[in-house]
Protein backbone atom coordinates (compact mmCIF):
# COMPACT_ATOMS: atom_id res chain seq x y z
CA UNK A 1 0.00 0.00 0.00
CA UNK A 2 2.15 3.01 -0.97
CA UNK A 3 1.74 6.00 0.53
CA UNK A 4 2.91 9.93 0.22
CA UNK A 5 5.21 10.91 3.26
CA UNK A 6 7.62 14.44 4.17
CA UNK A 7 10.34 14.09 6.24
CA UNK A 8 13.31 16.81 7.14
CA UNK A 9 16.44 15.32 6.76
CA UNK A 10 19.62 16.87 8.16
CA UNK A 11 17.59 20.20 7.48
CA UNK A 12 16.48 19.59 3.96
CA UNK A 13 13.04 18.67 2.57
CA UNK A 14 12.47 15.55 1.45
CA UNK A 15 9.47 13.87 -0.53
CA UNK A 16 8.73 10.23 -1.13
CA UNK A 17 6.21 7.40 -1.73
CA UNK A 18 6.79 4.71 0.29
CA UNK A 19 5.23 0.88 1.00
CA UNK A 20 3.66 1.00 4.60
CA UNK A 21 5.41 -1.95 5.66
CA UNK A 22 8.57 0.22 4.82
CA UNK A 23 10.92 1.01 8.26
CA UNK A 24 12.20 4.54 8.69
CA UNK A 25 15.69 3.28 8.48
CA UNK A 26 15.05 1.55 5.21
CA UNK A 27 13.39 4.72 3.57
CA UNK A 28 16.53 6.95 4.66
CA UNK A 29 19.27 4.46 3.74
CA UNK A 30 17.87 2.65 0.35
CA UNK A 31 15.07 5.23 -0.94
CA UNK A 32 17.04 8.90 0.29
CA UNK A 33 20.95 7.63 0.02
CA UNK A 34 21.02 8.98 3.67
CA UNK A 35 23.85 5.83 4.74
CA UNK A 36 24.85 7.71 7.49
CA UNK A 37 22.88 5.22 10.19
CA UNK A 38 23.60 1.63 9.27
CA UNK A 39 21.53 -1.33 9.93
CA UNK A 40 23.06 -3.76 12.46
CA UNK A 41 20.73 -5.97 13.80
CA UNK A 42 17.14 -4.24 12.55
CA UNK A 43 15.74 -5.67 15.62
CA UNK A 44 16.16 -2.44 17.68
CA UNK A 45 18.97 -4.65 19.74
CA UNK A 46 22.04 -2.66 18.68
CA UNK A 47 21.45 1.12 17.83
CA UNK A 48 23.58 0.92 15.15
CA UNK A 49 20.71 3.18 13.36
CA UNK A 50 19.84 5.23 15.89
CA UNK A 51 18.89 9.10 14.73
CA UNK A 52 17.63 12.21 16.38
CA UNK A 53 14.00 12.01 15.53
CA UNK A 54 12.36 15.23 16.33
CA UNK A 55 15.38 15.74 18.65
CA UNK A 56 15.56 12.83 20.77
CA UNK A 57 17.64 9.48 20.02
CA UNK A 58 15.33 6.91 18.58
CA UNK A 59 15.86 3.32 16.74
CA UNK A 60 14.77 3.77 13.01
CA UNK A 61 14.28 -0.10 12.44
CA UNK A 62 11.06 -0.46 14.55
CA UNK A 63 9.80 2.76 13.25
CA UNK A 64 7.62 2.80 10.12
CA UNK A 65 8.08 5.21 8.20
CA UNK A 66 4.59 6.24 7.35
CA UNK A 67 3.76 6.74 10.96
CA UNK A 68 6.59 9.44 11.10
CA UNK A 69 5.70 11.17 8.12
CA UNK A 70 6.36 15.37 9.06
CA UNK A 71 9.27 14.32 11.10
CA UNK A 72 12.69 16.19 11.98
CA UNK A 73 15.71 13.84 11.36
CA UNK A 74 19.36 14.50 12.16
CA UNK A 75 21.70 11.96 11.33
CA UNK A 76 24.98 11.82 12.57
CA UNK A 77 26.22 13.34 9.12
CA UNK A 78 24.28 16.02 9.84
CA UNK A 79 24.95 16.84 13.23
CA UNK A 80 28.38 18.11 11.64
CA UNK A 81 28.98 21.41 9.88
CA UNK A 82 30.40 19.89 6.75
CA UNK A 83 34.32 19.43 7.71
CA UNK A 84 33.84 21.53 11.30
CA UNK A 85 32.64 18.24 13.08
CA UNK A 86 30.20 17.97 16.35
CA UNK A 87 32.02 18.26 19.43
CA UNK A 88 30.52 14.44 20.31
CA UNK A 89 32.27 13.32 16.91
CA UNK A 90 35.50 15.59 17.67
CA UNK A 91 36.29 14.24 21.05
CA UNK A 92 35.28 10.01 19.41
CA UNK A 93 38.25 11.02 16.78
CA UNK A 94 40.52 12.42 19.68
CA UNK A 95 40.02 9.22 21.99
CA UNK A 96 39.95 6.74 19.22
CA UNK A 97 36.16 5.86 20.43
CA UNK A 98 36.02 3.82 16.75
CA UNK A 99 37.33 0.71 15.46
CA UNK A 100 35.44 -0.55 12.16
CA UNK A 101 33.30 2.17 12.64
CA UNK A 102 30.38 0.56 11.66
CA UNK A 103 27.97 1.59 14.96
CA UNK A 104 29.75 4.98 14.92
CA UNK A 105 27.11 7.27 13.78
CA UNK A 106 24.39 5.05 16.09
CA UNK A 107 26.79 5.85 18.95
CA UNK A 108 27.45 9.56 18.52
CA UNK A 109 23.68 10.31 17.65
CA UNK A 110 22.89 8.31 20.92
CA UNK A 111 25.77 10.47 23.11
CA UNK A 112 24.02 13.58 21.78
CA UNK A 113 20.36 12.76 22.66
CA UNK A 114 21.61 10.89 25.50
CA UNK A 115 23.24 14.44 26.73
CA UNK A 116 20.75 16.48 26.04
CA UNK A 117 18.31 14.47 28.17
CA UNK A 118 21.04 14.32 30.81
CA UNK A 119 20.66 17.93 30.65
CA UNK A 120 17.34 17.69 31.36
CA UNK A 121 17.83 16.19 34.17
CA UNK A 122 16.20 13.01 32.78
CA UNK A 123 17.33 10.28 35.45
CA UNK A 124 19.10 6.64 34.50
CA UNK A 125 18.54 3.38 36.91
CA UNK A 126 22.01 4.56 38.26
CA UNK A 127 20.71 7.91 39.45
CA UNK A 128 17.65 6.59 40.43
CA UNK A 129 19.28 4.19 42.55
CA UNK A 130 21.56 6.73 43.86
CA UNK A 131 21.28 7.82 47.63
CA UNK A 132 20.80 10.98 46.90
CA UNK A 133 19.00 11.62 43.66
CA UNK A 134 18.22 14.95 43.47
CA UNK A 135 18.93 17.25 40.38
CA UNK A 136 21.94 15.93 37.79
CA UNK A 137 24.51 18.13 36.92
CA UNK A 138 25.11 17.39 33.01
CA UNK A 139 28.62 18.07 34.07
CA UNK A 140 29.23 15.43 36.49
CA UNK A 141 28.16 12.01 34.30
CA UNK A 142 30.25 9.58 35.74
CA UNK A 143 31.16 6.71 33.76
CA UNK A 144 28.88 4.51 35.28
CA UNK A 145 26.24 6.57 33.91
CA UNK A 146 27.55 7.08 31.04
CA UNK A 147 27.84 3.25 30.34
CA UNK A 148 24.04 2.77 31.47
CA UNK A 149 22.82 5.44 29.41
CA UNK A 150 24.68 4.28 26.60
CA UNK A 151 23.72 0.72 26.83
CA UNK A 152 21.29 0.79 23.55
CA UNK A 153 24.21 0.46 21.90
CA UNK A 154 26.46 -2.15 20.98
CA UNK A 155 30.00 -2.45 19.38
CA UNK A 156 31.09 -5.92 18.52
CA UNK A 157 34.97 -4.33 18.56
CA UNK A 158 34.54 -3.56 21.91
CA UNK A 159 35.80 0.31 21.87
CA UNK A 160 33.78 1.18 24.95
CA UNK A 161 36.29 2.63 26.64
CA UNK A 162 37.67 4.88 24.30
CA UNK A 163 33.83 5.69 23.55
CA UNK A 164 33.28 6.27 27.51
CA UNK A 165 36.21 8.58 27.57
CA UNK A 166 34.81 10.81 24.49
CA UNK A 167 31.37 11.08 26.02
CA UNK A 168 32.71 11.70 29.20
CA UNK A 169 35.43 14.73 27.38
CA UNK A 170 31.64 15.98 25.35
CA UNK A 171 29.79 15.97 28.93
CA UNK A 172 32.28 18.17 30.23
CA UNK A 173 32.19 21.06 27.50
CA UNK A 174 33.50 19.88 24.56
CA UNK A 175 36.17 20.50 22.54
CA UNK A 176 39.16 20.49 24.87
CA UNK B 1 5.63 -9.39 5.80
CA UNK B 2 2.14 -9.31 3.83
CA UNK B 3 0.92 -5.78 2.96
CA UNK B 4 -1.53 -3.42 5.56
CA UNK B 5 -3.13 -0.30 4.97
CA UNK B 6 -2.25 2.17 7.68
CA UNK B 7 -4.23 4.96 9.18
CA UNK B 8 -3.46 7.83 12.20
CA UNK B 9 -6.86 7.88 14.29
CA UNK B 10 -7.43 11.82 15.12
CA UNK B 11 -10.23 10.36 17.59
CA UNK B 12 -10.29 7.31 20.38
CA UNK B 13 -14.46 6.67 18.97
CA UNK B 14 -12.78 6.38 15.97
CA UNK B 15 -9.84 4.34 16.23
CA UNK B 16 -12.06 1.76 18.11
CA UNK B 17 -14.94 1.33 14.91
CA UNK B 18 -11.98 1.09 12.53
CA UNK B 19 -10.42 -1.86 14.80
CA UNK B 20 -13.53 -3.22 15.98
CA UNK B 21 -14.55 -3.60 12.81
CA UNK B 22 -12.24 -5.90 11.16
CA UNK B 23 -10.76 -8.99 12.18
CA UNK B 24 -7.48 -8.34 11.00
CA UNK B 25 -6.68 -4.55 12.28
CA UNK B 26 -5.03 -3.61 15.19
CA UNK B 27 -3.58 -0.69 17.06
CA UNK B 28 -0.19 1.03 16.62
CA UNK B 29 1.56 2.45 19.73
CA UNK B 30 5.37 3.28 19.37
CA UNK B 31 5.61 -0.33 17.46
CA UNK B 32 8.94 -1.73 19.39
CA UNK B 33 7.07 -4.63 19.51
CA UNK B 34 4.76 -4.79 17.08
CA UNK B 35 7.09 -3.90 14.07
CA UNK B 36 9.65 -6.48 14.99
CA UNK B 37 6.41 -8.95 15.02
CA UNK B 38 5.77 -8.10 11.60
CA UNK B 39 9.94 -8.72 10.74
CA UNK B 40 9.36 -12.07 12.33
CA UNK B 41 6.13 -12.83 10.64
CA UNK B 42 4.88 -13.82 14.08
CA UNK B 43 1.65 -11.18 13.28
CA UNK B 44 0.01 -10.53 10.10
CA UNK B 45 -2.44 -7.26 10.46
CA UNK B 46 -4.43 -6.26 7.50
CA UNK B 47 -4.68 -2.86 8.65
CA UNK B 48 -2.81 -0.39 11.24
CA UNK B 49 -4.40 2.03 13.44
CA UNK B 50 -2.18 4.66 14.34
CA UNK B 51 -3.10 5.97 18.02
CA UNK B 52 0.11 7.76 18.48
CA UNK B 53 -1.50 11.32 17.91
CA UNK B 54 -4.57 10.52 20.11
CA UNK B 55 -4.53 13.37 23.11
CA UNK B 56 -3.41 10.65 25.73
CA UNK B 57 0.03 11.88 26.14
CA UNK B 58 -0.62 13.24 29.36
CA UNK B 59 0.27 12.63 32.99
CA UNK B 60 -2.14 14.37 35.07
CA UNK B 61 -3.30 14.59 39.14
CA UNK B 62 -6.04 12.61 39.47
CA UNK B 63 -9.17 14.56 42.17
CA UNK B 64 -8.27 11.27 44.62
CA UNK B 65 -4.48 11.80 44.94
CA UNK B 66 -3.76 9.22 42.36
CA UNK B 67 -2.25 10.12 38.50
CA UNK B 68 -3.50 9.51 35.42
CA UNK B 69 -1.52 8.72 32.79
CA UNK B 70 -1.87 8.80 29.38
CA UNK B 71 -1.74 5.45 27.23
CA UNK B 72 0.76 7.10 24.61
CA UNK B 73 2.72 8.73 26.94
CA UNK B 74 6.37 7.78 26.28
CA UNK B 75 8.30 5.62 28.28
CA UNK B 76 11.29 7.55 28.91
CA UNK B 77 8.81 11.34 29.44
CA UNK B 78 7.35 9.03 32.37
CA UNK B 79 9.91 8.06 34.04
CA UNK B 80 11.38 11.09 33.98
CA UNK B 81 8.18 12.81 35.09
CA UNK B 82 8.65 14.67 38.75
CA UNK B 83 5.86 13.15 40.39
CA UNK B 84 6.34 9.51 39.00
CA UNK B 85 10.32 9.74 40.58
CA UNK B 86 8.81 11.38 43.99
CA UNK B 87 5.79 9.39 44.87
CA UNK B 88 6.32 6.03 42.87
CA UNK B 89 10.10 5.60 42.49
CA UNK B 90 9.22 1.81 42.27
CA UNK B 91 7.42 3.11 38.91
CA UNK B 92 10.16 5.17 37.75
CA UNK B 93 13.12 2.88 38.23
CA UNK B 94 11.15 -0.11 36.65
CA UNK B 95 10.99 1.85 33.45
CA UNK B 96 14.74 2.59 33.70
CA UNK B 97 14.75 -0.89 33.95
CA UNK B 98 13.66 -1.56 30.53
CA UNK B 99 15.37 -1.86 26.82
CA UNK B 100 17.08 1.10 25.83
CA UNK B 101 17.05 5.20 25.71
CA UNK B 102 15.96 5.17 22.37
CA UNK B 103 13.23 2.51 22.79
CA UNK B 104 11.88 4.56 26.00
CA UNK B 105 11.71 6.99 23.62
CA UNK B 106 9.52 5.38 21.08
CA UNK B 107 7.56 3.53 23.62
CA UNK B 108 4.40 3.96 25.30
CA UNK B 109 2.33 3.17 27.80
CA UNK B 110 0.08 1.33 26.29
CA UNK B 111 1.57 -0.70 24.20
CA UNK B 112 4.32 -1.44 26.39
CA UNK B 113 1.67 -3.34 28.45
CA UNK B 114 0.39 -5.00 25.62
CA UNK B 115 3.94 -6.45 24.57
CA UNK B 116 3.93 -9.82 24.20
CA UNK B 117 6.72 -12.59 25.27
CA UNK B 118 10.27 -13.09 24.26
CA UNK B 119 10.10 -16.57 24.43
CA UNK B 120 12.33 -17.49 21.49
CA UNK B 121 10.35 -20.22 20.26
CA UNK B 122 7.28 -18.01 20.31
CA UNK B 123 9.42 -15.60 18.06
CA UNK B 124 10.89 -18.42 15.80
CA UNK B 125 7.84 -19.46 13.56
CA UNK B 126 9.37 -22.37 12.20
CA UNK B 127 8.54 -24.15 15.70
CA UNK B 128 5.28 -25.09 17.24
CA UNK B 129 3.80 -22.81 19.87
CA UNK B 130 0.76 -22.15 21.34
CA UNK B 131 0.24 -19.05 22.17
CA UNK B 132 1.33 -18.26 18.44
CA UNK B 133 -0.48 -20.76 16.41
CA UNK B 134 -2.94 -22.43 19.08
CA UNK B 135 -2.83 -26.28 19.08
CA UNK B 136 0.36 -26.64 17.20
CA UNK B 137 2.44 -27.36 21.01
CA UNK B 138 5.00 -25.84 23.09
CA UNK B 139 8.11 -26.09 22.18
CA UNK B 140 9.81 -24.62 25.14
CA UNK B 141 8.68 -27.72 27.24
CA UNK B 142 11.17 -29.96 25.62
CA UNK B 143 13.30 -26.90 24.60
CA UNK B 144 15.69 -24.85 26.51
CA UNK B 145 13.59 -23.39 29.57
CA UNK B 146 15.89 -21.29 31.61
CA UNK B 147 14.15 -17.82 30.79
CA UNK B 148 11.02 -19.32 31.36
CA UNK B 149 8.05 -19.31 34.00
CA UNK B 150 8.27 -20.82 37.62
CA UNK B 151 5.21 -19.74 38.81
CA UNK B 152 1.12 -20.21 37.44
CA UNK B 153 2.52 -22.07 34.23
CA UNK B 154 0.19 -24.81 32.18
CA UNK B 155 1.37 -27.42 30.20
CA UNK B 156 0.16 -25.33 27.14
CA UNK B 157 2.64 -22.79 27.56
CA UNK B 158 5.74 -22.01 29.87
CA UNK B 159 6.38 -18.52 28.94
CA UNK B 160 6.88 -15.51 30.67
CA UNK B 161 5.16 -11.74 30.72
CA UNK B 162 8.48 -9.05 29.53
CA UNK B 163 7.61 -5.97 31.08
CA UNK B 164 9.16 -4.06 33.72
CA UNK B 165 6.86 -1.21 34.18
CA UNK B 166 3.84 -3.57 34.24
CA UNK B 167 5.63 -5.29 37.11
CA UNK B 168 5.17 -2.24 39.26
CA UNK B 169 2.14 -1.33 38.10
CA UNK B 170 0.72 -4.36 39.48
CA UNK B 171 2.74 -3.63 42.91
CA UNK B 172 1.31 -0.14 42.80
CA UNK B 173 -2.52 -1.58 42.39
CA UNK B 174 -3.11 0.39 39.18
CA UNK B 175 -6.11 0.69 36.78
CA UNK B 176 -6.02 0.36 33.26
CA UNK B 177 -9.03 2.19 31.91
CA UNK B 178 -9.98 1.20 28.03
CA UNK B 179 -12.84 2.22 25.81
CA UNK B 180 -13.81 -0.38 23.08
CA UNK B 181 -16.72 -1.47 20.82
CA UNK B 182 -19.03 -2.07 24.46
CA UNK B 183 -18.14 1.13 26.10
CA UNK B 184 -15.46 1.85 29.07
CA UNK B 185 -14.61 0.08 31.90
CA UNK B 186 -11.54 0.10 34.38
CA UNK B 187 -9.72 -3.01 34.73
CA UNK B 188 -7.42 -3.57 37.14
CA UNK B 189 -4.18 -4.03 35.93
CA UNK B 190 -3.33 -7.02 38.57
CA UNK B 191 -6.42 -8.41 36.21
CA UNK B 192 -5.56 -7.19 32.83
CA UNK B 193 -2.80 -10.23 31.56
CA UNK B 194 -3.78 -13.81 31.79
CA UNK B 195 -1.79 -17.01 33.46
CA UNK B 196 -1.84 -19.20 29.99
CA UNK B 197 -4.57 -22.41 31.07
CA UNK B 198 -5.28 -24.07 27.64
CA UNK B 199 -5.62 -20.43 26.03
CA UNK B 200 -1.70 -18.90 25.93
CA UNK B 201 -2.50 -17.00 22.63
CA UNK B 202 -4.91 -15.16 24.51
CA UNK B 203 -2.79 -12.70 26.27
CA UNK B 204 -4.58 -10.21 28.39
CA UNK B 205 -8.80 -10.18 28.71
CA UNK B 206 -9.09 -7.22 26.39
CA UNK B 207 -11.44 -7.75 23.88
CA UNK B 208 -10.70 -7.03 20.22
CA UNK B 209 -11.35 -3.29 19.53
CA UNK B 210 -10.46 -2.34 23.33
CA UNK B 211 -8.33 0.39 23.57
CA UNK B 212 -6.25 1.50 26.34
CA UNK B 213 -6.37 5.44 27.62
CA UNK B 214 -4.47 6.05 30.72
CA UNK B 215 -3.12 4.37 33.60
CA UNK B 216 -4.08 5.47 37.05
CA UNK B 217 -2.32 5.11 39.85
CA UNK B 218 -3.39 5.46 43.26
CA UNK B 219 -2.69 7.62 46.09
CA UNK B 220 -0.11 6.21 48.09
CA UNK B 221 0.22 6.88 52.15
CA UNK B 222 2.90 9.17 52.84
CA UNK B 223 4.52 6.68 55.09
CA UNK B 224 4.97 4.37 51.77
CA UNK B 225 8.25 3.55 50.76
CA UNK B 226 9.04 1.71 47.38
CA UNK B 227 11.22 0.16 45.25
CA UNK B 228 11.89 -1.88 41.46
CA UNK B 229 15.07 -4.28 41.91
CA UNK B 230 15.65 -6.78 38.63
CA UNK B 231 18.40 -9.48 38.37
CA UNK B 232 19.85 -9.93 34.91
CA UNK B 233 22.56 -11.54 32.90
CA UNK B 234 23.94 -8.49 31.69
CA UNK B 235 24.07 -5.30 34.14
CA UNK B 236 21.65 -3.19 31.72
CA UNK B 237 19.54 -3.66 28.61
CA UNK B 238 18.25 -7.24 28.99
CA UNK B 239 14.58 -8.63 30.19
CA UNK B 240 14.58 -9.81 33.62
CA UNK B 241 15.75 -13.08 34.73
CA UNK B 242 13.88 -12.48 38.36
CA UNK B 243 12.67 -8.51 39.22
CA UNK B 244 10.63 -7.84 42.48
CA UNK B 245 8.22 -4.50 42.57
CA UNK B 246 7.71 -3.97 46.34
CA UNK B 247 5.38 -1.07 47.75
CA UNK B 248 5.82 -1.09 51.70
CA UNK B 249 4.09 0.92 54.46
CA UNK B 250 6.45 0.46 57.67
CA UNK B 251 5.13 1.99 60.51
CA UNK B 252 8.51 2.03 63.56
CA UNK B 253 9.41 -1.58 63.32
CA UNK B 254 6.62 -3.08 61.87
CA UNK B 255 4.99 -3.75 58.14
CA UNK B 256 1.72 -2.12 58.44
CA UNK B 257 0.90 -2.60 54.41
CA UNK B 258 3.07 -4.72 51.26
CA UNK B 259 2.11 -4.82 47.96
CA UNK B 260 4.82 -7.05 46.08
CA UNK B 261 4.80 -8.26 42.42
CA UNK B 262 7.92 -10.63 40.72
CA UNK B 263 8.59 -10.17 36.93
CA UNK B 264 10.54 -12.50 35.05
CA UNK B 265 9.10 -15.48 36.93
CA UNK B 266 5.27 -16.02 35.37
CA UNK B 267 2.79 -15.40 31.98
CA UNK B 268 1.98 -12.29 33.81
CA UNK B 269 3.36 -9.90 36.29
CA UNK B 270 3.03 -12.24 39.48
CA UNK B 271 1.08 -10.86 42.90
CA UNK B 272 2.90 -12.26 45.33
CA UNK B 273 -0.37 -12.40 47.91
CA UNK B 274 1.11 -15.02 49.93
CA UNK B 275 4.50 -13.07 50.51
CA UNK B 276 2.37 -10.32 50.84
CA UNK B 277 0.11 -11.79 53.85
CA UNK B 278 3.28 -13.13 55.54
CA UNK B 279 4.50 -9.76 55.99
CA UNK B 280 1.50 -7.68 57.49
CA UNK B 281 2.13 -6.86 60.98
CA UNK B 282 5.34 -8.50 61.04
CA UNK B 283 8.62 -7.10 62.50
CA UNK B 284 11.03 -5.42 59.61
CA UNK B 285 13.53 -8.43 60.23
CA UNK B 286 15.87 -10.46 57.94
CA UNK B 287 13.98 -13.58 59.13
CA UNK B 288 10.15 -12.05 58.66
CA UNK B 289 11.53 -11.12 55.23
CA UNK B 290 13.25 -14.22 54.30
CA UNK B 291 10.36 -16.41 55.44
CA UNK B 292 7.86 -14.12 53.47
CA UNK B 293 10.03 -15.01 50.43
CA UNK B 294 10.04 -18.75 51.29
CA UNK B 295 6.50 -19.20 51.51
CA UNK B 296 5.56 -17.21 48.28
CA UNK B 297 8.51 -19.46 46.30
CA UNK B 298 7.32 -22.58 48.29
CA UNK B 299 4.41 -23.40 45.15
CA UNK B 300 7.29 -22.46 42.89
CA UNK B 301 7.51 -25.72 39.91
CA UNK B 302 10.71 -24.79 38.15
CA UNK B 303 11.59 -26.44 35.10
CA UNK B 304 14.25 -28.48 33.70
CA UNK B 305 16.73 -25.62 33.34
CA UNK B 306 15.70 -22.81 35.53
CA UNK B 307 15.65 -24.03 38.72
CA UNK B 308 18.01 -21.16 39.53
CA UNK B 309 14.86 -19.00 39.31
CA UNK B 310 13.77 -19.99 43.23
CA UNK B 311 16.53 -19.42 45.16
CA UNK B 312 17.28 -15.77 43.09
CA UNK B 313 13.71 -14.85 43.06
CA UNK B 314 13.86 -15.54 46.98
CA UNK B 315 17.09 -13.72 47.38
CA UNK B 316 16.32 -10.92 45.44
CA UNK B 317 12.31 -10.43 47.38
CA UNK B 318 14.55 -10.67 50.49
CA UNK B 319 17.05 -8.24 49.79
CA UNK B 320 14.29 -5.52 47.99
CA UNK B 321 12.51 -5.82 51.74
CA UNK B 322 15.39 -5.26 53.56
CA UNK B 323 16.85 -2.27 51.50
CA UNK B 324 13.34 -1.09 51.53
CA UNK B 325 13.00 -1.40 55.45
CA UNK B 326 16.43 0.96 56.12
CA UNK B 327 15.36 3.32 53.64
CA UNK B 328 13.01 6.48 54.52
CA UNK B 329 9.59 6.89 52.89
CA UNK B 330 9.06 7.21 49.77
Amino acid sequence: MDTRIDLRVDGEQRSLTVDTRTTLLDALRERLGVTSPKKGCDHGQCGSCTVLLDGRRATTCLALAVAHTGSEITTAAGLSDGDDLHPVARAFLDHDGLQCGYCTPGQICSAVGMLDEAKAGWPSLVTEHAEDSAALDESELDDEEIRERMSGNLCRCGAYTNIVTAIREASNGGNR
Amino acid sequence: MIPFDYQRADHAEGAVAAVGDRSGATFLGGGTNLVDHLKLGITEPELLIDITRLPFDAIDPLPDGGVRIGATVRNSDLAAEAIIRQRYPVLSQALLSGASGQLRNLATTGGNLLQRTRCPYFQDVTTPCNKREPGSGCSALNGYTRNHAILGASEHCVATHPSDMAVALAALDATVQVTGPNGQRGIPVTDLHRLPGDEPHRDTVLEHGELITSVDLPELPRSTRSRYRKVRDRASYAFALVSVAAVLEIEGDTVREARIALGGVAHKPWRASTAEQALRGAPTTEESFRSAAEAEIAQAQPLADNEFKLPMARNTLTATLRDLAGKESR
